[in-house]
């Protein structure tokens, strides 16, 4: 592999954003995904009490950014912006939905699984 | 269709001409739906394998947290605090697969400085490093899956899209061609039929007027 320059890999690279509970944020964060300047930042973490509205904008204002390329969320706070997530078409930034430490992964509510087995499972033409 | 095109020959070989284009028109495009199909099968088996791994990374990095946490404290708080540059960053990449431009992401390293040092803490660094691992592999893990399901979902709309081509020529322009043919044949045989028995005609008719001169001849 070419060694790049990290100011160069910084301008090419997008982020990785996440939306999760802080057992998730915090363990993307240990890995590297943090990014947080005077103007943003690229993670939010939801708990009982972050209201809905909360989410759904920061997905919003994350899935418009051009330097994020893959917004996790955990499942279970995916399904409180069903709605949004529903609509959004665009190829990048891809969503993708990951468990979390107290909602295991549940395929049902996986929307690419349901596609997946649909196919697999019933043919498609 | 408004305007029904003249039965010339001419236009029954411009007609003969687009029945060929479709054809072959379509023997490729059936051609490119099959292999797209091909393509989409295989990165369907790839999704459902990867996401169930995932399901297992998934938890084993979160029980590997709880004993980080359990071991030096709790450090959420601290991994949040202050500006901070991701130094795991994804490049967006185009593969192109049987005539289909798909996102690929791969995974950079900007080689930044690890928080790692701050969070050490009292006994637990040695947990926070192995959980850090296990989210690393994770986030590998992850990247992939990313890039498999993009591709999964552009590759569905290509085939959608090659599929209704298909069809359309298959049902709609072909046929219509063909129909178009059909009555230009038609017509021209009439055609010559009209003119072959314009012709009969014609010469009867002459026929009639050498006998009656003839006759008139004979009689003078």
């Amino acid at each position: 592999a070419v060694a790049t320059a990290p100011q160069k890999m910084e301008s090419e690279g997008k982020l990785v954003a996440v939306i999760g509970d802080e057992d998730t944020v915090t363990g993307f964060l240990l890995a590297g995904c943090g990014h947080r300047t005077a103007e943003n930042q690229n993670f939010l973490v939801v708990d009982d009490s972050t209201a809905p509205d909360k989410v759904e904008s920061a997905f919003k204002e994350m899935s418009g950014r051009s330097d994020v390329g893959i917004i996790l969320i955990n499942q279970h706070i995916a399904s409180t912006i069903r709605h949004v997530l529903k609509d959004y078409n665009a190829t990048i930034p891809t969503v993708l939905e990951i468990p979390s430490k107290d909602h295991p992964y549940d395929p049902e509510q996986d929307y690419i699984m349901q596609r997946v087995n649909m196919y697999l499972g019933g043919g498609q033409d | 269709m408004s305007d029904i095109p003249p039965p010339t020959r001419m236009n029954q070989q411009v007609f003969k001409g687009k029945k060929k284009a479709a054809s072959s028109g379509h023997r490729l495009l059936k051609k490119k739906a099959d292999a797209l199909k091909v393509k989409f099968r295989d990165y369907a088996k790839a999704i459902a394998e990867t996401k169930g791994s995932m399901a297992s990374d998934t938890s084993a990095a979160f029980f590997s947290l709880t004993a980080a946490t359990y071991a030096a404290g709790d450090f959420h708080h601290k991994v949040r605090e202050g500006n901070m540059r991701a130094r795991v960053r994804v490049g967006a990449g185009v593969d192109n697969v049987a005539g289909v431009k798909l996102p690929v992401f791969t995974q950079l390293d900007t080689g930044g400085g690890q928080q790692a040092e701050s969070l050490g803490l009292t006994g637990g660094g040695s947990k926070i490093d192995a959980c850090r691992t296990k989210f690393e592999g994770l986030l590998t893990a992850l990247v992939k899956l990313a890039s498999l399901q993009t591709s999964f979902v552009t590759l569905d709309e290509a085939m959608k899209v090659t599929n209704r081509r298909v069809n359309a020529l298959e049902n709609v322009t072909i046929p219509k061609i063909e129909g178009i043919l059909d009555y230009i044949s038609r017509e021209l045989d009439e055609l010559e039929r009209e003119d072959f028995t314009r012709l009969k005609k014609v010469q009867a008719s002459k026929e009639e007027k050498i006998a009656l001169k003839k006759k008139e001849e004979e009689e003078e």
